[in-house]
């Protein structure tokens, strides 16, 4: 269970930051769609919101001493297909892991609950389809 | 101090919370990620975890939310105003599905990655800005018109 404790309580932070950003600038803290308005419009609240994802990493750095371990594997060409595929579909899906996973579902959205069901089984396949084709 | 720099410094905040978390949880790293996804193999439960505490935290957040009459420090609550499950949302969250386990990453983790300075990261996010721009530029307006009115 010591294992899980930092994952139960870095997902709990998610959770706070979507309720900040909710009860302070009255917006859901989805990523993908910050994303998109920021590219779109530029605006200042969209703008700080991702200075402040970015600085997430560099705090945990400044107090455990280390960074959060990024281990990639994937191919170059497997990132860029990922990539285009994460952005051209979060777009199109009206959100992601944060504005449908966390926001959606706390709200109790059925549109969410449909978009994670949808992405949680296709993010499945696609994982347990290229380990049987690697090995 | 002006409302324009508080609602500034409250998502600065909001956007610090969210990528220490991201960081502490395990999320950032996509080889956890994949192995959340993997529950036929080698499975790694924690995401579960991680979901489990934001939407449980996220839920108390939201029903304070309901109880006021606008956010503190702006006028009006940006809520979704779609409420229809059509073919746009489907496709497009299993296209995100695709994508999300053949490398690990999603848009928060991947651009608060960023901050690694790792190459791979860098090159997921262009290409995610890349495919977020197609879909608004080409295709926004025509598969708008798949969904049924809501």
């Amino acid at each position: 269970m010591t294992h899980y404790w930092p994952s139960l309580v870095g997902g709990m932070l998610i959770g706070l930051s979507a309720s900040m950003f909710l009860i302070f600038n009255g917006r859901i803290a989805g990523v993908s769609g910050i994303v998109g308005r920021l590219m779109l419009s530029r605006a200042a609240t969209n703008a700080a919101f991702v200075l402040g994802l970015l600085a997430g990493p560099v705090i945990y750095l400044a107090g455990f001493g280390h960074w959060p371990s990024m281990t990639i594997t994937a191919s170059l060409p497997t990132i860029v297909a990922a990539g285009l595929l994460v952005g051209f579909g979060s777009r199109m899906g009206s959100g992601c892991t944060s504005g449908h996973g966390v926001a959606g579902l706390a709200r109790l959205s059925p549109r969410s609950l449909v978009a994670v069901l949808t992405f949680l089984s296709a993010g499945i396949v696609t994982v347990t389809l290229m380990r049987i084709i690697a090995s | 101090m002006n409302s324009r720099i508080l609602r500034f410094i409250a998502a600065l905040l909001s956007g610090g919370v969210f990528g220490f978390g991201l960081s502490l949880s395990g999320m950032l790293d996509p080889a956890r990620v994949r192995a959340f996804l993997d529950v036929a193999g080698d499975w790694d439960p924690s995401l579960a975890f991680v979901l489990g505490g934001a939407v449980a935290v996220a839920m108390l957040g939201t029903f304070l939310s309901r109880r006021m009459k606008r956010p503190v420090l702006d006028q009006t609550f940006q809520r979704p105003t779609e409420t229809g499950i059509d073919r746009r949302l489907v496709l497009g969250s299993a296209l995100f599905g695709v994508g999300w386990g053949m490398a690990g990453f999603c848009p928060g983790p991947a651009l608060a990655g960023l901050s690694l300075g790792l190459g791979p990261v860098f090159l997921f996010v262009l290409a995610m800005a890349a495919g977020m721009t197609a879909h608004d530029r080409y295709i926004a307006k025509a598969s708008k018109s798949w969904g049924t009115p809501s």
